[in-house]
């Protein structure tokens, strides 16, 4: 498998972060080595393994379904880089 | 008595309960050594106000007799921890100017048990990295350096800072975290301990998360006592994390006996790798002959699929980490990008991450983004996520055979220097966890100990690997083998 300019762009566009085109080769060729490396993984027999969902067995607890906290505005927005009026402001999403 | 900041957490906590000294006094000598370590750049937030403070109160709790297991003792915590009113950016850019409203369960603990917090610790970005070398704090530096050679070497990573601090005696000890070897590899290259606890031992609560699944909270300390001594106030159940357990904390100290007759201990034959080097290979069979004079019985084992965990890791890790830092996004905390004319919210996102974080978690990001993206999430997410189930079960089998604990080596060299690694591909760089990155990926406890140092006078460490839960007997054998290696050796200080 190997990753092409269009494939860099394509998964730097996915994970929302801004690549200039002239950045694309080099980017390209390090998805490759680390991907080359990781194509170790074929040479493994898998068959009839489960994945791993859990690396300690155990039961998620379970609480009661109240309201446990809440009521903090404040602190919420506080490090906000833009809040108005009780929100969290960004620039216009619906036209 | 030695210089206070010198002292381990047993001698400053014996010290301060027989009134031979205070907090105050602790505080303040830790308080001047750092101020005189500008160039290990270790601290990155100083809080010495609120040191004083929490120092006098612990003062007051000690002169009322209640004295709980880290009273009075200054210690440093990593950049990861949320503080709160304390900066808390986990090394990065995009979370500059962020101030938690709340405080990590971890570092709460700590401070419900009297501890001292100094600072802030540099680190690796979001704990990315094995030299410190990505944080944007710029290079944590080893007090450590070669003989005759003034180069300045890497104290590893990701928790370098906290490693250069305990090994520079700039605070008693430190917080960690070890995602595939962020507490052991910088303990190994810096000549002190590391313990990471059995995935579910420490709350996760409120560190800045890279890879749930593997993410772990330890102490680094100087001596293997204190990593117990540590461990025991950070360690225990808490509802807000849904994964810590909910079982009894034991008293880890009271168990050092370092009585190891009769345990069986594993050697694996896989860890035995091509062109390690001389020194390390010594080193690991120094340790086998220490443990074997100590009365345990030294097995060779296998754990045939080692080769495959640091590919594995490099799947699951970027995955977890692609999914947890998407809420990077310049709307709730941190950095935000300013926009140009007509920039909608998606440019607002492009350009926010693409200043916010630095290459190494770019690429880790996007590798994440690719190995869950549809078409690959079988071929790469998943099958690692099966590789990762034999990986364990490795472990497991080694352990029902009545193997107590296994010895490798902790590092596969010792510590290199800054900037040595500039020019290489990532992957060189992802091989300084070829030892480590296992325990994880099988939420097993893991120890770094000092061992020896290498012809240059670099400190060389040994990893012990624990059964789940037993960080206890652990660190009992841990403690057999530091008593049995003697490593007393402290970098000259130049600084």
């Amino acid at each position: 498998m190997s990753i092409d300019e269009s494939t860099a762009a394509r998964v730097a566009k996915l994970a929302r972060i801004k690549v200039e085109p002239e950045a694309l080769p080099a980017l390209a060729g390090e998805f490759n080595t680390i991907l080359g490396f990781i194509e170790q993984l074929n040479e493994v027999n898998v068959d009839g393994v489960e994945p791993m969902t859990s690396v300690t067995p155990q039961v998620l607890k379970r609480r009661a379904d109240v309201v446990a906290d809440g009521d903090q505005q404040a602190k919420v927005l506080a490090n906000a880089p833009d809040a108005r009026e009780g929100f969290f402001a960004v620039p216009k999403v619906v036209e | 008595m030695a210089d206070l900041n010198t002292l381990t957490l047993a001698q400053a906590r014996d010290a301060l309960r027989k009134g031979e000294t205070t907090a105050q006094e602790l505080t303040q000598s830790c308080l001047t050594a750092i101020e005189g370590a500008a160039a290990l750049n270790a601290f990155v937030h100083h809080t010495p106000e609120r040191a004083l403070e929490a120092a006098a109160a612990a003062d007051a709790r000690l002169a009322k007799g209640d004295a709980p297991a880290m009273c009075g003792l200054p210690i440093g915590i990593k950049d990861l921890f949320c503080t709160k009113g304390v900066p808390s950016q986990a090394g990065s850019r995009i979370l500059e100017g962020f101030l938690p409203q709340y405080e990590s369960t971890v570092s709460q603990n700590l401070l419900d048990s009297g501890a001292v917090m100094l600072g802030k610790l540099n680190m690796d970005e979001f704990a990315m990295g094995s030299s410190n070398e990505t944080s944007v704090y710029g290079d944590a530096v080893n007090p450590w350096r070669r003989k005759d050679d003034s180069a300045a070497l890497t104290p590893g990573g990701s928790s370098g800072g906290s490693a250069a601090a305990v090994a520079a005696d700039l605070c008693l000890a430190a917080t960690g975290t070890d995602t595939g070897g962020s507490i052991r590899q910088p303990a190994a290259f810096t000549g002190t301990v590391g313990i990471k606890p059995t995935y579910g031992r420490c709350s996760r609560w409120g560190i800045v998360a890279f890879a749930s699944s593997l993410d772990q909270a330890g102490p680094m300390t100087k001596t293997v006592r204190d990593a117990a001594i540590m461990l025991g106030a950070m360690a225990g159940h808490d509802p807000k994390d849904s994964t810590s357990a909910d079982l009894p904390v034991p008293d880890f100290e009271a168990a050092l006996t370092g009585d190891i007759r009769g345990k069986k201990i594993g050697i694996p034959k896989e860890y035995r790798m091509e062109g390690m080097p001389a020194e390390i290979e010594k080193l690991w069979a120094d340790g086998v002959a220490m443990l074997k004079d100590a009365g345990a019985q030294i097995v060779d084992i296998s754990l045939p699929h080692t080769k495959y965990a640091l590919p594995a890791y490099y799947v699951i890790a970027p995955a977890e980490a692609s999914s947890n830092l998407a809420r990077y996004d310049g709307v709730r905390y941190g950095h935000r990008a300013a926009l140009d004319q007509g920039d909608g919210i998606t440019e607002m996102y492009e350009k926010t991450r693409a200043e916010g974080f630095g290459p190494e978690v770019q690429r880790r990001v996007m590798v994440g983004t690719y190995v869950l993206s549809a078409g690959f999430y079988d071929a790469y997410y998943n099958r690692a996520r099966r590789v990762r189930t034999l990986i364990k079960k490795d472990f497991e089998d080694v352990f029902a055979d009545g193997v107590d604990a296994i010895l490798t080596p902790a590092t596969p060299s010792s510590a290199f220097a800054l900037g040595q690694m500039k020019d290489a591909d990532p992957v060189a760089m992802y091989l300084n966890d070829v030892f480590t990155v296992t325990v994880n990926l099988a939420g097993l406890p893991g120890v770094a100990v000092p061992a020896g140092l290498d012809a240059n006078g670099l400190p060389l460490g040994l990893q012990l690997i624990g059964r789940p839960w037993a960080e206890a007997d652990l660190l009992s054998t841990a403690y057999a083998l530091e008593q049995a290696a003697g490593f007393v050796a402290k970098p000259d200080k130049w600084w």
